[in-house]
Formats: C-alpha cells, sequence, structure tokens
C-alpha cells in the first residue's frame, strides 16, 4: 500500500530542537570579542542636521568607532524584500542611506557607535552631540498632501510616493445607472507585527575580506544584494546566513538592520559586531503596518446586486518608502475576485509623512481593504434590510473568473462551502433568532467576512524557486531549498513532498533549514504565501528529477521500462503489479559504488512560477459587548479556508490559530500611538500596546474546505497570512449586530467604544 | 545589561538597616520588577542597590493571636494569591494580586514593593486602602506604623524617610471581619496589564443595610483614593439599585481622573461610577442580599 504523506499531520522537523532550546538563533552564534553596535536616533519628528560631533563619544574607553552619514557612501538604497527588476521602472523606491542626513521621523537612525559592550556603547551614544534644526512635521496621509505640507523627501515634494491606480469598466455609466449607491470611509490603524524575536544581525569580514552577516531575516538572498548595493559592493562580496528565526510576519522581509550591520564592522577593519535592537527600538525603528483610510463608494442594482465600486484610498506610508505603493495595489488587486463588479475604480495614493516607515505585515495591504469592504458590506445589508449572508452569496463570482487586469483566473472555488460550513459551525440561524430584540446591559451579536487572496506575487513579481535533493547511500536524502522557514512550518511541508513523491518516509527527509547565499539554491525568500505553491513546485520538481534517476538505475538493473517502475515504501516496484523488486536503498548504493556507472543521485532545480492560484476564506464571529463600560468579548469565532490540498492540518490550524490571534489584536486592542504635537511614540512597549494575551483569545475554530487547484504541484493554495485577513470586519460586523452601532475605524478598544456610544447617545 | 555599579545583599533586616542607615544613596530592591525597568530605560545609572531578597522571614502571611494578619513585604504575589490566610479572610487582597502582570511577575514581583513603588495603578493599593492596612516601617531610628492612606504623596511618591524600609503589612481583625470584597480591575487585557482604572469595596451587609462600606479607587487621582464622601452616604442606607446609583455618582466626588492617551478624563469618571456600582452589588451578593443583582 502506498503511504500517503501529504495531508499527514506530520510533526514539524524543528519540533524538537525548538522546544528543547537546542535550536540556534542568531543571538545563540558567537564570535571571539565580539562588539556591540548602538544607534543614536532622532527626538525630532523632521529636523535638518546642522552639524554632528562625536569627539566625546569617540575618546570614551572601549568605544572603537562612531560613525555617521558623513563616514559613509552617498548612496540611496531600497530596502523592500522583493526581487530585483531589471526594468528601472518596476523598482523599489530608493530613498534610505545607511545613517541619514536628515531626520524624517522620531526614531531615525543618525549615528552609530561600535563598544565593547552595551553599557559603554549606550554611555557613547549619549555624549554625541546633535545640532539640529527642527521643521514641522506631518503625521497625517491626508495633511501631509496638502499644499503646504512640509515636504519629507526633496525627491517627492509633495510627499506622494505614488498615486498609479487600477480600474476596469465603465464605472460612470454603472453609477449612473445605479438603483442605490451606497458610501462610507473607514480607517486601520497603524499596528507592528510583535514578532517574539527582535531584529537582530551580526556581521565580520571573514579571511577573504568579505563581509559575512547572520542575521535573523526571511530574505537572506534579498539581503545580500541590498547590502551590497547600500555599500556599493559586487554581491559577490557579500554572505548571507539566515539561522532559525523567531518569528517575522513581514518586518523581515525588508532589509532593516544589515546594512547598518555591515557599515559597523567595516569601520572596525572587519572585526565582529552584533546589532540587536530592543523591543522600544523595534517599535519605531523597523517597520509597520499602513493605516489605509478608505472612502468606498458603490452601485448597486436593485436586485441587490453589485454594480460598481469606487474606492479612495490614502495609505500612511511613514517616512521612508519601503514597500510603499505595492501595499495598496496588493490590496486593490486581491479584493477583487471575490465579488462581482462591473466596474471597478481605485485611487490610491500612498503618502510620506514624519512616523516609522511602514512596509509589509502579514497579508501585505489585505486586511486594510478587507476591514473597508467587508464592513461596507454589512453597512449596505444593514440599510437595505438584507441578510448579509445571501447578498454575499448573491454577489459571488463563480469558477472561471478571469479578472479583466491581473488575468488571473480562478480554477478553484470553494468559497460557497466555507460559508455554509463556516454558518453550521457557529450556529448561525439558530442564535440569531435567539439574540433579537435584546435589552440587556450585555448584548450579544454575529457577524462575518469573507476574502480572496493570491498565492505569491504573479503577475506583478518574479516567483523563482530553487530546490536542490542530495540521495545518500540508504536512499535518505538531503533537501535543500532557498525558501525560508521562519516558523509557519514550511521545511516540514517541503519534506512531506519530497517524501510523497520518492515514496520514502518523513524520516529519511533532512532539510537543511539554514540558508547561506553561499550555498544556498536561489530564492527570493519567505512573503506573499508564496512557499506551499511556488517553492513547493520547485522541491516537487527535484523529488521527480531524483526519482527519474532512481527508476533509471532500477530499469538498469531489471530490464523494465523506467515507466513501468515506482517507488513505493522504499522499495522499487513493478507499477502495474506492485510486486516489490529490490529496496531503494540498493539503488542508492549502486549510484555510489557500482564500478562502471557511479553517480551519485542528486538534482539542483529551479521553478519559475506564471501562474496565480486565488485562496478563500470567511471568519465567523460571535461577541459580547458590554454596553456600559464598552468592552467587547469574542466569544466564537471560526475561520474557514479554501487553500486547495492542504498539506500538513496541524501546520495549517496552526497557521489559522496565528493569523487570527494576530487579527483579535487588530480589531480590539493595537494600536501604536504617537503624540500629535511631537510626532513622540506613546506605546512603543509590550506592556502599553496591547497585544492580546492568550487569556484574550478565545477557542479558535478552524475549518478547510479542500479543493483541488490545478496549478498548485500538489493542488495547494496559500495559508501563511490568510487567517488574518477577514477576523477584524466580521469582529466588527458582529458588534454592529449586537448594538446597530457602525465601528468604522480600528481599533474597537474600550476607549473607542465608549467614544462611539457616547456619540451615539447610548451613554 | 544593567548599569549596576554594586550590590549588597544582607542576610538579616537589622544588617540591611545598618546598610541603608551608612548609605542613604542605596536602592531598595525587592523583586526587581520596577527596579530593572527603570534601569533599562535608563531613568536609574550607576546604582549601588540593596536587596532584600536574602532576607529570612519577610516574605509569610501571619495571622495573630488577636486576629491582626500580618504579610510580610517581601511577599511574592503569588504566593499572596494561593496563601490561605488571604484567601479565608480577605480575598479581595487575593482577587487583587492575581490580576497583577504575568505568573512570571507576580512570582518575583513583592507586595512590598509594589506599595513602595507608589504607582497609582499599583493593584495591592485600593484592596489594603479598603482594609485599612497599616504599615510598619524599620530604620535605625526605630519603628513606625502608619495607615497606609497617609503614605502614599504622589505618583511614584511614597513617604518613606531616610533610611526607612517597609517589612510588615497589617490588617486588625475589625477591619476584615464579617467583610466581603471586591476588586475590580478595568484593563485593555486580561493578564499582564495595567489597570485602566481600578475599584476596591469592601463592606458589610446586614438586613439588606450597608453597616459598612469602603470604596478605593486606582488611576483616578495621582494617589490611590478612598471615597469618603460616598462611604459616608452608604452606611445605614438600603441597598437597593437607587442607593447604590447614587454611590457610584459621589464616588467621583473624592476623585480627579487624568486625561491621557491611556485613557480618557471623561471615560475614566464614567467607569469610576459604573465599576463602583458594579462591586458593589457583587458584595451585595456576596453578602447574602439580593442575589438577582449578578451580572
Amino acid at each position: 500500500m502506498k503511504e500517503k504523506v501529504i495531508g499527514n499531520r506530520a510533526s514539524r522537523l524543528d519540533a524538537v530542537s525548538k522546544v528543547t532550546g537546542k535550536a540556534k538563533y542568531t543571538d545563540d552564534f558567537f564570535e571571539r570579542e565580539m562588539l556591540v553596535g548602538k544607534v543614536l536616533r532622532s527626538p525630532h519628528a523632521h529636523a535638518l542636521i546642522k552639524h554632528i560631533d562625536v569627539s566625546k563619544a569617540k575618546s570614551l574607553e572601549g568605544v572603537e568607532a562612531v560613525i555617521t552619514h558623513e563616514d559613509l557612501p552617498k548612496i540611496k538604497f531600497a530596502t523592500a524584500g522583493h526581487p530585483w527588476s531589471l526594468d528601472p521602472n518596476h523598482r523599489d523606491v530608493a530613498d534610505r542611506l545607511i545613517l541619514t542626513d536628515k531626520a524624517r521621523y522620531v526614531g531615525d537612525s543618525i549615528a552609530a557607535v561600535v563598544a565593547t559592550d552595551h553599557l559603554t556603547a549606550e554611555k557613547a551614544i549619549k555624549l554625541i552631540e546633535v545640532e539640529y534644526e527642527v521643521l514641522p512635521h506631518v503625521l497625517d496621509a491626508e495633511e501631509a498632501i496638502k499644499p503646504d505640507a512640509p515636504t519629507i523627501h526633496d525627491e517627492k515634494k509633495d510627499n506622494i510616493i505614488s498615486s498609479f491606480g487600477q480600474a476596469f469598466g465603465d464605472i460612470e455609466q454603472d453609477f449612473q445607472q445605479a438603483d442605490y449607491i451606497m458610501e462610507g470611509v473607514y480607517e486601520t490603524s497603524i499596528v507592528q507585527h510583535c514578532h517574539l524575536e527582535n531584529h537582530t544581525a551580526y556581521a565580520y569580514k571573514d579571511t577573504d575580506g568579505r563581509i559575512v552577516i547572520v542575521t535573523s531575516t526571511q530574505i537572506p538572498h534579498i539581503v545580500r544584494r541590498v547590502v551590497s548595493q547600500a555599500l556599493g559592493l559586487s554581491w559577490g562580496k557579500v554572505r548571507v546566513i539566515k539561522p532559525y528565526i523567531g518569528g517575522g510576519f513581514g518586518n523581515k522581509q525588508d532589509v532593516v538592520i544589515e546594512p547598518l550591520t555591515a557599515a559597523m564592522t567595516l569601520s572596525v577593519n572587519g572585526k565582529p559586531v552584533r546589532y540587536q535592537l530592543s523591543r522600544e527600538e523595534c517599535f519605531i525603528g523597523t517597520r509597520t503596518r499602513h493605516a489605509i483610510k478608505f472612502y468606498m463608494k458603490t452601485a448597486l442594482s436593485k436586485d441587490n446586486r453589485l454594480k460598481a465600486i469606487h474606492i479612495k484610498a490614502f495609505s500612511n506610508n511613514g517616512a521612508y518608502a519601503s514597500h510603499g505603493h505595492s501595499i495598496i495595489m496588493s490590496a486593490s488587486s486581491k479584493f477583487r475576485p471575490l465579488y462581482h463588479f462591473n466596474s471597478v475604480k481605485v485611487e490610491p495614493k500612498t503618502v510620506y509623512t514624519n512616523l516609522p516607515t511602514a512596509g509589509a505585515m502579514r497579508a501585505y495591504g489585505v486586511p486594510q481593504i478587507c476591514f473597508a469592504l467587508e464592513s461596507h458590506l454589512d453597512d449596505i445589508c444593514k440599510k437595505l434590510k438584507l441578510n448579509p449572508i445571501e447578498f454575499r452569496k448573491r454577489n459571488l463570482i463563480s469558477l472561471g473568473h478571469v479578472d479583466p487586469l491581473s488575468k488571473i483566473k480562478v480554477r478553484s472555488f470553494g468559497i460557497p462551502e466555507c460559508i455554509q460550513k463556516g454558518k453550521e459551525l457557529i450556529k448561525w440561524d439558530e442564535k440569531k433568532k435567539s439574540y433579537e430584540n435584546q435589552t440587556g446591559e450585555k448584548r450579544r451579536g454575529l457577524g462575518m467576512a469573507c476574502f480572496s487572496y493570491f498565492s505569491g506575487t504573479h503577475p506583478v513579481g518574479l516567483e523563482l524557486a530553487g530546490a536542490r535533493i542530495v540521495m545518500n547511500q540508504d536512499g535518505s536524502i538531503q533537501l535543500q531549498v532557498g525558501a525560508t522557514e521562519i516558523g509557519q512550518g514550511s521545511d516540514t511541508a517541503f519534506a512531506q513532498m519530497a517524501a510523497e513523491v520518492l515514496g520514502i518516509s518523513m524520516d529519511m527527509v533532512r532539510v537543511i533549514s539554514t540558508q547561506d547565499t553561499d550555498i544556498a539554491p536561489f530564492d527570493t525568500g519567505a512573503y506573499a504565501s508564496r512557499q506551499t505553491y511556488v517553492s513547493g513546485a520547485a522541491v516537487k520538481k527535484a523529488a521527480l528529477e531524483v526519482k527519474d534517476k532512481v527508476l533509471k538505475i532500477a530499469s538498469r538493473k531489471t530490464g523494465l521500462k523506467v515507466e513501468d517502475l515506482d517507488i513505493v515504501d522504499k522499495q522499487i516496484v513493478e507499477k502495474d503489479l506492485g510486486t516489490p523488486l529490490c529496496s531503494l536503498e540498493e539503488i542508492a548504493m549502486l549510484s555510489y559504488y557500482d564500478r562502471i556507472h557511479a553517480e551519485p543521485i542528486k538534482s539542483d532545480t529551479s521553478e519559475n512560477i506564471r501562474t496565480n492560484a486565488v485562496a478563500y476564506g470567511v471568519t465567523f464571529a460571535e461577541v459580547l459587548v458590554d454596553m456600559v463600560t464598552g468592552k467587547i468579548e469574542v466569544l466564537e469565532i471560526y475561520n474557514v479556508h479554501d487553500s486547495g490540498t492542504i498539506i500538513n492540518p496541524s501546520l495549517a490550524e496552526g497557521q489559522v490559530h496565528g493569523g487570527v490571534s494576530m487579527a483579535l489584536g487588530y480589531a480590539l486592542s493595537e494600536k501604536l500611538m504617537f503624540d500629535e504635537k511631537t510626532g513622540r511614540p506613546l506605546n512603543h512597549n509590550l506592556l502599553d500596546y496591547k497585544l492580546q494575551t492568550i487569556l484574550d483569545t478565545p477557542k479558535i475554530g478552524v475549518g478547510f474546505v479542500e479543493t483541488y487547484e490545478p496549478t498548485g504541484s500538489f493542488g495547494q493554495k496559500s495559508i501563511g497570512e490568510n487567517p488574518a485577513i477577514s477576523p477584524a470586519p466580521a469582529i466588527r460586523n458582529a458588534v454592529l449586530d449586537a448594538t446597530g452601532v457602525q465601528f468604522n475605524k480600528l481599533p474597537m478598544n474600550p476607549q473607542a467604544v465608549f467614544e462611539k456610544f457616547k456619540d451615539e447617545g447610548l451613554l | 545589561m544593567f548599569s549596576i555599579n554594586h550590590i549588597l545583599e544582607p542576610k538579616t533586616l537589622k544588617e540591611a538597616i545598618l546598610y541603608y542607615d551608612e548609605n542613604p544613596k542605596l536602592k531598595v530592591i525587592a523583586g526587581g520588577t520596577d527596579v530593572l525597568i527603570h534601569l533599562h530605560h535608563g531613568k536609574l545609572e550607576d546604582v549601588e542597590l540593596l536587596s532584600l531578597r536574602k532576607i529570612n522571614h519577610l516574605d509569610e502571611v501571619k495571622l495573630q493571636e488577636d486576629g491582626t494578619i500580618v504579610i510580610g513585604a517581601m511577599t511574592t504575589f503569588s504566593t499572596l494569591f494561593r496563601d490561605k490566610i488571604i484567601n479565608q479572610y480577605i480575598s479581595i487582597l487575593a482577587e487583587a494580586s492575581v490580576s497583577m502582570g504575568g505568573p512570571q511577575i507576580r512570582n518575583i514581583a513583592t507586595i512590598g514593593g509594589n506599595i513602595c513603588n507608589g504607582a497609582v495603578s499599583a493593584d495591592s493599593a485600593p484592596s489594603l486602602f479598603t482594609l485599612n492596612a497599616i504599615l510598619r516601617l524599620e530604620s535605625k531610628k526605630g519603628v513606625r506604623m502608619i495607615p497606609i492612606q497617609d503614605f502614599y504623596e504622589g505618583p511614584g511618591k511614597v513617604k518613606l524617610l531616610q533610611g526607612e524600609i517597609l517589612t510588615h503589612i497589617l490588617i486588625t481583625e475589625d477591619n476584615y471581619h464579617e467583610m466581603k470584597g471586591k476588586y475590580i480591575k478595568f484593563s485593555n487585557r486580561k493578564a499582564m496589564d495595567i489597570a485602566m482604572l481600578s475599584v476596591a469595596v469592601t463592606g458589610q451587609v446586614e438586613d439588606e443595610v450597608f453597616k459598612d462600606l469602603r470604596i478605593a479607587l486606582g488611576v483616578s487621582a495621582p494617589v490611590p483614593v478612598r471615597c469618603s464622601k460616598a462611604e459616608d452616604y452608604a452606611v445605614g442606607k438600603e441597598c437597593s439599585e437607587e442607593t447604590i446609583k447614587k454611590i457610584g455618582e459621589l464616588a467621583l466626588s473624592n476623585a480627579r481622573p487624568r486625561n491621557s492617551w491611556r485613557g480618557s478624563k471623561p471615560y475614566r469618571q464614567h467607569l469610576i461610577n459604573v465599576l463602583t456600582q458594579r462591586a458593589i452589588k457583587e458584595i451585595v451578593f456576596k453578602g447574602g442580599g439580593k442575589d438577582d443583582e449578578k451580572n
């Protein structure tokens, strides 16, 4: 019997090493006499740097170097973790220096110290004297594009990074012919990833004079490219090593600290320097999720069909471009293959402000637009007295839908079943009835929200992945991938894929988890939920190549044709009869030691994926609202996903638990706050930034509707970011159901609920 | 890495008091959950610490023969919320103790440290205020006993005289006998959070009349406060919905909540009113009064 590995609840390959504390992360590696790097950060939101005096800091005992922008190449570079584009028009905005020559937000990196220890470095930081000329600052995206707003980058006088939009259909005609036109304004807040492991790296020069950087990153190959560009070095002069990482969620899909870490080691003649951010620095000095304000306007016909949608969006990008306009472009592409519209027009503006830089964060703009759209749909239903589930079902696209702009085709479509399943799990109809006409201090409500999401970035970005397999004498293999394990479990999923193709057990697959750009296959990294779909295709290709080589040797040995042979449970078998012919080990031994034909079995492949697969899902939530204190509690929550074939249900459930947990905070409590007058962060620590704890988290229900995606190497689609998308609007819609109040701004924390209840005359 | 120059770890209280007397610049450290954060944030530098952790018997809860409960200042919140005496006689302090921080913090943070840190959000304070706790302070000059209500001076400021160490917290029997208590900590999260506002109520209900009622608030003024007006109004009144409503409103008169990004002044005022009412309803219920008031 052929044992199926795909779809099994295989244990994580790194489970034992992680729970026993043996897994090594960046900070677990040491070099002799490692120095410590520290950064002086701007206390001003916007200021010119007139003069920096580092003499006192330099003369402090234990200080090895102090650097400012004057010591570094005057090269502006881009930091986003995107594949390099040969087309200059398709590149990220290069607006950064390693250390800035102008302060653009509170926390901007002004100068760096390299010292023998942390305390000396801190002392030296305080001895650096900077003369600033403070400029007026702007924190709000809509304010920043007014003509009299201060200019943050000279290259973009109007502070607009881009206003490139998307449109199809005749939107004017659709609005003219509409029976109803509905409008709403929706706004999300600035939140942060809060990965457990802060950004950390160390760097040194090796004996060949190359820079070696060990770093906690999702994108080692891109780090190599960006560090080289920032320092004006040939790309081969930089080597990047990525060990285990303690979470990324997009914040490490960006080259944040590595160029400076490299500059630090260069400033001390290649001695090893470690640069770690504190939690407080991580909150402001890395990336955040864009706060986006949406103005939604929708045309409907009187049979309750969506006709057209016009979205104006203002995306607050903070001080530097990072992923910039890609975020809102992702949002305005990925929501489309869900509901049918005759015409769509998205007019976004991505805007510089004097805030920490926004970048990639789990689901890349889609949680924002999903909050706006799905809240808007419920507001429409409330106004037209429609059943929100039936209204959505009526307007869904269907299998075979092709997006007019991206040309992405929907080849698997499980959302109707997801909705049905979610509705049953939460007992929608039954509860709806019993919650009618509530009047008490505590009221219950039900809400739901749907989403669509992509698998990877095609057709916008290159989707290249590499995999390499070496077969050992006993038939076991080493699998090496360029794609990074960042906690999501991709290594385990890849091992399952290789085991499935090769007919071997999981314990015969060793995945080399560390990516070292000197030796790892090329892959641009962990982002866009691309891993199982894109990198999985490369793993399958590599495994098939190995299988073919095994069967060729077996064919030579047995005289049977390759196509008549298969590998099942570590045995070479005759396909039709299933009879074992010899062990895989015998073939592997021949590949090493046959006196005439010896040639160890290996493969080294790449896949360039030029398709995309649309994944779907839905959240159903039940809330309890305290009408007196404004506290909202989520009682039940279910996420049901169509992610095609589920490679490993345990890992997929883990993704859903994590994603929903993140989204609960997004909905109810998380918000990075800044002082309006100074631009200073107010709550950049884990006490005051209200990340939810396990006690705040209800039991998270998970469901899958397994479709088969024909373009997936095993029928799979994305799952990584997806669970974080729809919970916030589902919770918001449940609150609407419970209270009749429309919360159009996240988060719905007690203070915000109190204010809204006051406005509505409920208190 | 912390900027600590030196640490003294005496084994007896006597020794500690001598050290402190000799060098008043010493910074007293108990569990360290506040001191180390100040060091981490650079608010303290190059400190010389006087640790009380190695002193024996300062971390015990005892019931004296006269009925007084004596809590050692070094008792951790984990010990407190599990302690039999606390749970049997002053369960309100157990409620407050378990609401503080997370398990790791509760395992190390001490009630004495919590009080001496002087935070307006200290979880132990409102409950101790309603229990009329007495603080035992010791220095080379001798022992001083002061009511906790007189100890707080301002945000982060307490009335410790030079060389003085808080050794015990005392609660006399008349302050807990036949009393019921309720602590409500209002925060964004259910764990690992500081109070946006907190209310402690201790009282006695007899024949549906408030025989005694004490209300204390946290994060409602520069220091934790007792709501004397509301208390005076309540005593002797029937515990009706109307009376409780009036008590809630009166509780505001002793409060001076701040407007801050952690919570607006109008919201805090609203919470003082409604949470005081909720806490009172809880003790009315616990005290055998009207049970239809729960929820």
